[in-house]
């Protein structure tokens, strides 16, 4: 079974088969010494970028500023979500995320 | 690879979603399949329906594009009957009622809380009174704006009305011109204010002379490429074209189609023409339409009366059109205040009645979100001033209400990163109760956008205000970045970023403590945007000093994680069911 997963509305959200499951504005605590000096960056999402999978994990590049520091610029991958038996579950995304350069 | 969303337009766009999105309305809402909702409600903005955000399923935002926003005599009745019928949902406002009426930034009107299954009644409605939401959104040529009292206005070069409507019956419906790579906005202006804001949008015709055969004639000059959104604000460049106003439509349907051609498919993000004209330069754009896209010579660019324009430009005459103001048939044309461009739907019936009883009937929307009612007799005016309705809608008001701007935020808007509308009329009011402007100073431009997408126009406003986050004693809280200092004008500026992820409840303050700063520390009789001009940011950011004052803010926590900000049970739980069919 194939999974739908689109970054829509000028990005906005990202939809995973035709429902919105993840939209910008959420803040979320990013471990990545690539996106600023931060020991976590503070990270408010205001654009989804892309979308990919990783087996069965859902990674979005997001375009966004960290709260503590200030630094906007886009990430590398992060998990969002994971694909079990083709439905979507949502990662827990009030942890600490972690973003990795290779998509 | 093209876009999904170019994938779906290749299989069905344009004036051929009507029929599917009236099928869809007869059969309800759930007969979308499941794995096409994507694709239909991308193609739906077409005909002008944007899906409302998430936890408000089921639920539309309609856009009826009014060009140059001009609504003729009876018009607005039908908007404000609409209105009351159509646009009513789950969710109340606690400032503007149950049902309501946006007037927005390109002179169009937003309905909310629109059901599909009342789609083809409101169509009907609206065909039937000459309205349309054709083309009010999507990738095509969108609501065709210019100064909104285009053929009245004494302040006119030349009169674009009739241009802009002949614009407007040729390309709305055109298949040539139906599926553009990306929305495709378009100013024509005739007077020497400015007020059509050609600078920020993508093909801008402005009044310029030329001499033709020894003899002085009067048309546009052609600007391409301008935008305000995404972080990439962009001023329209000049292309060095005059055209005649009979050349108008060929010379913008020859950009159209350069655009439609050569744009960006496989980058959405990429696609706006502004990105064109950065990698091509305006001569390129010029010799590919001359060469390509008009079958007869070019002129070079005319003189332009650029130096007159005032409109935005935050010092001299004119910035906006409130007020009385003399028509060149010697009546008058009143623009009347619209705090956030948000009017109920009564209101918007008591107005139309006003302009009727003492005008024509017109009324016309401006791009800074207010209304205008023309054609009102010198005899009349008193009378008018005098309605009850104009205490609301004042063609008066306060520098702090004139001058706010908002776009939808997170009430209904998926981009958006906090609650706008609302919080602009509040702090409006705190301001208008607690600051003083300069005695010499009566504009003062609020801009408050909730995301980078701009539609509040942002960037061309004394305070540039834009939805962000921020922590407050641990919390994460809504907040606003502070820009000073844009505008439009003969040299037009963008909004210089100076202060970051200010706490909303504090921003009042930081403009009440940089007004203060300004008044203060002016040269004598010296505008706001020139004061900036001589301060570098981190002299400004000291200026802003956010503070908290007896401003409160019922809005801190993060809105866009509600279903309805206003709900009593706001949580995404609580998210009411999709609308059953009629």
């Amino acid at each position: 079974m194939t999974t739908r997963l689109r970054i829509l509305d000028d990005g906005a959200w990202l939809s995973v088969d035709d429902t919105r499951r993840v939209s910008v504005s959420e803040l979320w605590r990013l471990d990545s010494t690539e996106f600023c000096d931060c020991d976590l960056a503070d990270l408010v999402v205001e654009n989804f970028q892309a979308v990919g999978v990783d087996g069965p994990i859902v990674e979005v590049r997001v375009y966004g500023q960290c709260i503590t520091c200030g630094t906007k610029s886009t990430t590398g991958w992060i998990p969002v979500g994971r694909i079990v038996d083709g439905e979507f579950t949502d990662l827990e995304r009030e942890s600490v995320l972690s973003a990795h350069s290779e998509g | 690879m093209p876009t999904d969303v170019e994938n779906w337009k290749s299989e069905v766009y344009g004036n051929e979603i009507r029929e599917h999105l009236f099928r869809f309305a007869e059969e309800g809402f759930e007969t979308i399949p499941d794995d096409e909702r994507d694709a239909w409600f991308e193609r739906f903005k077409w005909w002008g329906l944007y899906h409302q955000r998430n936890g408000q399923e089921g639920y539309f935002m309609m856009r009826i594009g009014t060009p140059n926003g001009v609504l003729e005599p009876g018009q607005l009745r039908v908007v404000g009957e609409i209105a009351d019928e159509y646009a009513r949902g789950p969710g109340t406002n606690p400032i503007f009622g149950e049902s309501y009426a946006d007037f927005t930034t390109r002179q169009s009107i937003q309905l909310h809380w629109i059901q599909l299954s009342d789609v083809p009644a409101v169509f009907e409605k609206l065909e039937a009174n000459g309205l349309s939401t054709q083309q009010a959104c999507g990738d095509s040529w969108r609501n065709i704006v210019g100064n909104p009292v285009a053929g009245k206005d004494g302040q006119e070069v030349i009169d674009a009305w009739p241009v802009i409507r002949d614009l407007n019956e040729t390309f709305k419906g055109n298949d040539d011109h139906s599926n553009l790579p990306r929305k495709w906005k378009v100013s024509v202006t005739g007077s020497a204010d400015g007020s059509g804001q050609g600078d920020i949008n993508d093909l801008a015709f402005e009044p310029a002379y030329k001499e033709i055969d020894g003899e002085d004639e009067v048309g546009f000059n052609v600007r391409v490429g301008g935008g305000l959104a995404r972080n990439e604000p962009r001023l329209a460049r000049d292309i060095d074209v005059w055209v005649s106003p009979d050349q108008v439509s060929d010379v913008a349907g020859g950009l159209s189609a350069l655009f439609r051609d050569n744009g960006d498919r496989e980058d959405r993000y990429n696609a706006r023409i502004k990105f064109l004209v950065d990698e091509w330069g305006p001569e390129q754009v010029r010799e590919t339409l001359q060469e390509e896209y008009v079958d007869f010579e070019l002129r070079t660019a005319g003189r332009d009366v650029r130096e007159e324009y005032t409109y935005n430009t935050g010092e001299g005459e004119r910035n906006d059109l409130i007020g009385v103001h003399k028509q060149k048939d010697g009546t008058n044309f009143v623009g009347l205040n619209v705090l956030v461009g948000r009017m109920g739907a009564d209101d918007v019936l008591e107005l139309a009645d006003l302009a009727e009883e003492y005008g024509s009937g017109e009324v016309r929307l401006s791009q800074r979100q207010n209304v205008i009612v023309t054609d009102v007799p010198d005899e009349e005016l008193d009378d008018f001033l005098a309605e009850d309705l104009l205490e609301h809608y004042s063609p008066d008001p306060s520098p702090f209400m004139r001058g706010s701007i908002a776009c939808t935020g997170t009430e209904f808007c998926s981009l958006s990163i906090v609650e706008t509308k609302n919080r602009q009329v509040r702090f409006a009011r705190w301001l208008k109760q607690h600051v003083d402007l300069p005695d010499d100073v009566d504009e003062f431009h609020i801009h408050l956008s909730g995301c980078t997408a701009s539609c509040a126009q942002p960037q061309i406003a004394d305070v540039s205000l834009r939805g962000m986050k921020t922590r407050k004693n641990g919390e994460a809280v809504e907040a606003l970045d502070v820009g000073l200092g844009g505008g439009l004008g003969d040299e037009p500026q963008f909004a210089r970023w100076v202060t970051q992820r200010v706490p909303v409840d504090e921003v009042p303050g930081a403009i009440a403590n940089l007004i203060e700063s300004f008044a203060a520390e002016r040269n004598e009789g010296e505008s706001f945007r020139a004061f900036v001009d001589r301060h570098d940011d981190e002299e400004l950011d000291a200026f802003v000093e956010p503070e908290e004052t007896d401003y409160e803010d019922p809005m801190m926590h993060n809105t866009k994680m509600t279903w309805y900000p206003y709900a009593e049970d706001d949580g995404m739980d609580a998210s009411p069911p999709t609308p059953a069919d009629d």
